[in-house]
């Protein structure tokens, strides 16, 4: 079993009603932006702040699912020279100091460059557990998924809430440790408010599928992830986090970032 | 020469062989199936087709006439020189055959908001154009670079009622409208449709919007047997996305003894890196939704292109390209920035058509071509699109002050 899966179903986890059961939050953040450094001191700061899984974006010239906070950081990332390979060894250097799943997040290009299976090979010495990959459905995905299998990392699909029944199904059968569920119709990017058909879409999500359900995109303040933690197992946030990173002195980064995402967490915690 | 195959191109997935298919946020997948199964009954529906025949012919001025241009054969002195004369097409260019196409599939799927992307600006008043005519809202992304070099269709789309919103980011050309107009596409994809301008993107765009550009080489196929009693050797045609060499090349496929040759820009040089060949100077990727030949870095970052005109400066093509230069069924080359003006000059000298610098390139290589085959060998190049747009750059790149 992956350590994302595991996460899920550890036993204090598992024996506990779905309601009660602790959330899951995830953080999202460019690898390399502001600098390599900052991801190296970010991370466990985060972790330390009460994240439970971190989201290592690997940065592309062309992110279409992007707004244009992840766009800015992708762009300042790759005018630094991060690359794919360099991205490797960052998590592989992260692996050393932290115990939680690490994922990556790509397009696909970048790892077809790569190679599927050197990439999958590389991510898994790496320590990475699993891979998001914003612009490749369950249609186009087999390989990488057989790949991914093959080195004990899951390939986490995505939903939207335009997503058909039909859709539904095969994303909810094809996507390993969680399932990673758009909260609204649009890229990335913190908003001020978050859909009113949220409950609607996640109770169609739940009536198909029991896999675990995180959400995403849009959501930047403690009150909507605490809306969201009501309504699915796991809470992702990406632009805010960028947007604190962008906004931080290099020397207080690391603290930034752990007390903001510590706001999330004691708003999502039960209590 | 291999044959292609009659099957059926691209399969159910949107596959032209190994390229094509859809590399898209799921947000998106339900709205292209939704397109598809639009387009499909479009297809079989006799007065949808009616229709957009009847706006081919009296609106966009259909059938473009098949021009037999004697003088450059003369100068040539080996081939003659046959040209399809989309120029002539209303707005001045293929471009019209697919907005009026997609802006009827619009209407039909309810969708009352178009957002397409431009480069040189063509398909950007091919589609405000379509939009003006019925009724419909439309905004059109464009590179803040090709905002400048293309200025006078920047004012004929807002003429024409068009909003026309500057992108910024990456190169701020073609590639980048692309991706802000995908982005505007995944915000309103309820409301709105995506009306794409060339063979590119995710299934069915290159299929869909490859079958409304045919009209291009059926009429031409008809025209050449008639006015020569057989078809060419040779069919040529500039290549950015691809539509309108696609539009002529595929009713062309199937007849082995045509050869169809496909020219790419090859900007300062193919050996410079400022150029827009993915075919003749790329490797295979996955942008904008489909897998196919890429301009790209040994990361896999999509370069930045080159090339003296905007229509072909892009970093991708259309995957059915990709599939014909497999399949060794269309052979691809380059022509550079000045070889284009070139091309450009002779045409105008020659035969007093002004070319858009796109098609110059095709005429380019056309006219060096004829110039090392017999009298009795014919070749038919598609004339995409007018010269009007391009009078600041042309200018600017022979030194003139206007």
């Amino acid at each position: 079993m992956s350590r994302i899966a595991t996460f899920f179903e550890s036993s204090e986890n598992a024996t506990t009603p779905r309601k009660e059961r602790k959330k899951v939050l995830i953080a999202y953040l460019t690898v390399g932006y502001p600098t390599i450094e900052a991801t190296l001191e970010v991370v466990p700061a985060l972790l330390e702040g009460g994240c439970d899984m971190i989201e290592l974006g690997i940065p592309f010239s062309d992110p279409l699912a992007d707004g244009t906070t992840i766009q800015r950081a992708s762009h300042r990332a790759l005018q630094q020279g991060v690359t794919p390979k360099l991205c490797l060894e960052v998590a592989h250097e992260l692996r050393q100091r932290v115990d939680a799943p690490l994922i990556f997040m790509s397009y696909y290009n970048p790892l077809l460059r790569y190679g599927l299976e050197a990439f999958c090979a590389a991510s898994a010495q790496g320590g990475i557990d699993g891979l998001i990959v914003p612009d490749l459905p369950p249609e186009e995905g087999a390989e990488l998924e057989r790949l991914a299998e093959r080195h004990q990392m899951d390939l986490i699909y995505l939903l939207a809430p335009t997503t058909t029944r039909e859709r539904l199904r095969l994303v909810a059968a094809r996507s390993r440790g969680f399932i990673y569920v758009v909260s609204l119709r649009g890229v990335t990017g913190a908003r001020e408010a978050l859909p009113t058909d949220l409950e609607d879409f996640i109770a169609r999500v739940r009536g198909i599928t029991s896999k675990p359900l995180c959400v995403g995109f849009g959501i930047a303040t403690p009150e909507q992830a605490r809306r969201v933690a009501t309504l699915a197992d796991g809470v992702i946030l990406g632009s805010r986090i960028v947007e604190i990173l962008e906004s931080s002195e290099p020397r207080s980064i690391g603290a930034a970032a752990g007390a903001f995402i510590r706001q999330i967490r004691n708003a999502i915690s039960p209590h | 020469m291999k044959i292609l195959n009659k099957e059926q191109l691209p399969d159910p997935l949107g596959h032209f062989g190994k390229f094509g298919g859809k590399f898209v946020p799921e947000t998106l997948m339900a709205a292209l199936e939704a397109l598809e199964k639009a387009y499909r009954e479009a297809q079989h529906d006799a007065g949808f087709q009616e229709r957009l025949a009847a706006l081919l012919r009296d609106y966009a001025g259909r059938p473009t006439p098949l021009y037999f241009a004697a003088k450059l054969t003369e100068h040539c002195g080996g081939a003659r020189i046959y040209l399809k004369r989309e120029d002539l097409a209303h707005t001045g260019a293929h471009k019209i055959n697919n907005t009026l196409g997609q802006g009827l599939l619009a209407e039909r799927m309810g969708k009352r908001r178009i957002v397409a992307e431009t480069g040189a600006g063509q398909h950007g008043v091919a589609t405000a154009t379509v939009c003006a005519m019925l009724g419909l809202e439309c905004v059109v992304y464009m590179g803040e670079k090709d905002i400048r070099r293309q200025s006078l269709n920047v004012f004929r789309m807002r003429l024409l009622g068009a909003e026309v919103r500057p992108v910024s980011s990456g190169s701020q050309t073609l590639k980048d409208a692309i991706n802000e107009a995908i982005r505007d596409w995944v915000t309103n994809v309820d409301s709105t449709h995506y009306l794409l301008g060339s063979v590119v993107g995710p299934h069915p765009y290159p299929m869909m919007v490859r079958d409304f550009q045919l009209v291009i080489g059926r009429e031409a196929r008809h025209q050449i047997l008639e006015a020569t009693g057989r078809l060419p050797d040779y069919a040529i045609a500039c290549v950015g996305g691809g539509s309108n060499a696609m539009g002529i090349f595929h009713p062309l496929a199937n007849d082995p003894e045509v050869k169809l040759i496909g020219v790419e820009a090859a900007g300062l040089g193919l050996d410079t890196g400022k150029h827009s060949a993915s075919l003749a100077g790329g490797s295979i990727g996955v942008l904008h939704g489909m897998k196919s030949y890429l301009l790209q870095d040994e990361a896999g970052q999509i370069r930045e292109t080159h090339s003296i005109s905007a229509g072909l400066d892009y970093p991708g093509v259309g995957p059915e390209h990709s599939y014909y230069k497999e399949s060794g069924r269309a052979s691809y080359v380059a022509v550079n920035d000045e070889e284009a003006l070139e091309g450009f000059q002779l045409l105008c000298q020659q035969e007093g058509i002004i070319p858009a610098l796109e098609p110059a390139h095709a005429i380019y290589y056309a006219a060096k071509l004829a110039s090392q085959l017999s009298k009795d060998q014919i070749i038919l190049v598609n004339l995409s699109g007018r010269g009007d747009k391009d009078m600041d750059i042309v200018a600017k790149a022979l030194g003139v002050h206007l």
